[in-house]
């Protein structure tokens, strides 16, 4: 039975790189991804939707003075949209479900480092992010008969920023969230926060100064500045810079918090 | 319990102690595991065991004491032991929806030097199961492919988190012909079960824990030797245990009497069943329902359990 001889005492036959791991743990979670309607539907139709349904409000607001239109409101607005449900939402239960079901806590009895069992899980997640993303653009350009984004580079940089930010933040989520039926909810207080006050939909320059002030300093404003930056044309090196180091930063902290806060498996 | 070591010393735990707060699961152990070698650790529940085992895998930091395996330490250099250890949780923690063959594919693409999928599930006998989701798979299906998961990298040192738990009896003896040839091919295994004839079956040294401490650790012999064996038969009417002859000299530490019934404890089976016999024999006496027999782990597991819950 030779099948069942060990490998030789200090052999290190094939090992295993990083990218391998992730894409054998991108793999599976995407197979799941396809399996849950839900999770689909979340994912994939309600950005879509959510889209198309905010043109009659955005169409309402009074842009006059700060140099919008609707279209650099919605466009902008919809990938962020597309990033929340697809990447922050989708991954608070993708993670949640994971931890309980002890899947996370087998994961790492293996070789996966912990930042690629997180990492891994979110790529099926990221590129159903992506493909909306350019969908959702060329299909409002159409809708809206816009024009194509003068500074396309700022919209790649404020996706990736974006969805860096949202994977740390619905890990961070995930930490807080004790059960898979508690995770259809921890998810709405960034989201809520952010659809009102970064300026997803109705640009904060419509809100009053005071809570613009603060509004522009949440993690998710410099993602949403970026995006719209790349449709305005009109941001300046010294704002790109800013913007980047912001979301970085809030990135950052994220990553730290998850580092010091998540949990492998389920409360015993 | 150093008398057994092996030259090559393939885990080594001095002074292992685990707390989850105020709370210590482990409280001081040390064992040490020689290459090819097959130990089990026996307890009952909350004795301690996978809070153990999780340590020697590198799952946790200890809260003191030290773990080297294969030379290292397995959680600050799990990167370098990982690849040439193989673990079988207790519970599976596999997601649902992925079918057999899907999450040996998964395991197979995190771990080094794979063996095929196909040959892992062979091996444990689910290659006919493999487009089978996990939830639709019994209990003991789900061991084997924990098990299947866990021998994908060909590792030089198994651990085994109550491997036949929830099998049912053929499945279990498969798992033990499975886990006998992987040691026979130079495999070290460490197991952990509340199975004393698991253990008595496979191990070549055990211990038996309890409290979060090594109650009692050596051979299966050695263990069940520290056990006095028994011989236990009914008087004829008319004979009492006075009439018996001398029982120190017999080699009996200890005896009882229920009404007919004798009970005695020794040391030495043979002189003292000799000795017994030969008076009966010279007597022309019939012992009834006449028994003699060696302790048996089961007693010395009972035993250690009993003493150790007097004693706190």
């Amino acid at each position: 039975m030779t099948t069942l001889t060990p490998a030789p005492a200090g052999s290190t036959s094939r090992p295993t790189a990083a990218g391998g791991r992730l894409a054998a743990l991108g793999r599976a979670e995407l197979t799941l991804l396809l399996r849950s309607r839900a999770t689909l539907v979340t994912a994939v139709l309600l950005p879509s939707v959510t889209a198309f349904a905010m043109r009659g409000m955005v169409k309402g607001l009074d842009l006059g003075g700060t140099g919008l239109s609707v279209a650099t409101v919605m466009l902008p607005g919809a990938l962020a949209t597309a990033l929340f449900f697809a990447v922050y939402t989708n991954l608070v239960g993708v993670y949640v479900v994971r931890r309980e079901g002890l899947v996370l806590k087998r994961l790492r009895s293996g070789e996966v480092r912990d930042w690629e069992i997180l990492v891994g899980s979110a790529l099926p997640a990221l590129a159903v992010a992506f493909v909306q993303s350019v969908l959702l653009a060329v299909g409002l350009t159409v809708f809206l008969d816009a024009a194509a984004p003068p500074a396309p580079h700022l919209v790649v940089l404020g996706l990736l920023l974006g969805m860096a930010m949202l994977v740390a933040g619905a890990a961070l989520t995930a930490a807080f969230t004790r059960t898979a039926e508690s995770a259809q909810l921890t998810f709405l207080p960034f989201l809520l926060v952010t659809m009102a006050a970064s300026g997803v939909f109705a640009p904060r320059e419509l809100l009053p100064d005071a809570a613009a002030e603060v509004a522009d300093r949440l993690p998710f404003s410099p993602v949403m500045d970026l995006l719209r930056g790349g449709w305005t044309g009109d941001l300046g090196a010294v704002d790109q810079l800013r913007l980047t180091l912001l979301a970085l930063v809030w990135t950052g902290v994220a990553v730290f918090a998850v580092h010091r806060r998540f949990r492998w498996g389920p409360r015993s | 319990m150093g008398n057994a070591r092996a030259t090559d010393t393939v885990i080594e735990v001095a002074g292992l102690r685990r707390s989850y707060g105020a709370y210590e699961a482990v409280r001081g152990i040390d064992l040490a595991v020689g290459r090819g070698e097959l130990f089990a650790l026996l307890g009952t529940n909350g004795a301690g065991k996978t809070s153990t085992l999780e340590l020697l895998e590198g799952q946790a930091a200890p809260s003191a004491g030290q773990v080297r395996v294969l030379g290292r330490d397995p959680y600050r250099d799990r990167a370098a032991v990982r690849p040439r250890i193989g673990v079988m949780l207790q519970e599976g923690g596999f997601p649902m929806e992925l079918t057999v063959a899907e999450t040996a594919r998964m395991w197979a693409g995190c771990t080094s030097g794979a063996r095929p999928v196909t040959e892992a599930l062979e091996i444990v006998r689910l290659a006919e199961r493999r487009s089978v989701r996990v939830k639709q798979l019994s209990g003991g299906e789900r061991r084997r492919l924990d098990l299947a998961l866990a021998l994908l990298g060909r590792p030089e040192v198994l651990f085994l988190d109550e491997p036949t738990t929830g099998l049912d009896a053929q499945s279990r003896r498969d798992t033990w012909e499975l886990i006998r040839q992987l040691k026979d091919n130079g495999t070290t295994v460490v197991l952990t079960t509340h199975y004393l004839e698991e253990a008595e079956q496979l191990a070549d040294r055990l211990a038996i824990m309890h409290g979060g401490m090594i109650a009692s650790a050596g051979r299966v012999a050695d263990v069940v030797a520290e056990r006095p064996s028994r011989i236990s038969f009914e008087l004829p009417p008319g004979h009492f245990l006075g009439d018996l002859p001398p029982l120190a000299p017999l080699g009996v530490t200890g005896h009882e009497e229920t009404g007919r019934s004798v009970r005695l404890e020794t040391r030495d089976l043979q002189r003292t069943a000799t000795g017994l016999l030969l008076w009966a024999a010279d007597k022309d006496l019939q012992l009834r329902a006449l028994d003699a027999r060696s302790a048996t782990l089961e007693e010395a597991f009972m035993h250690i359990a009993k003493d150790l819950e007097a004693a706190r």
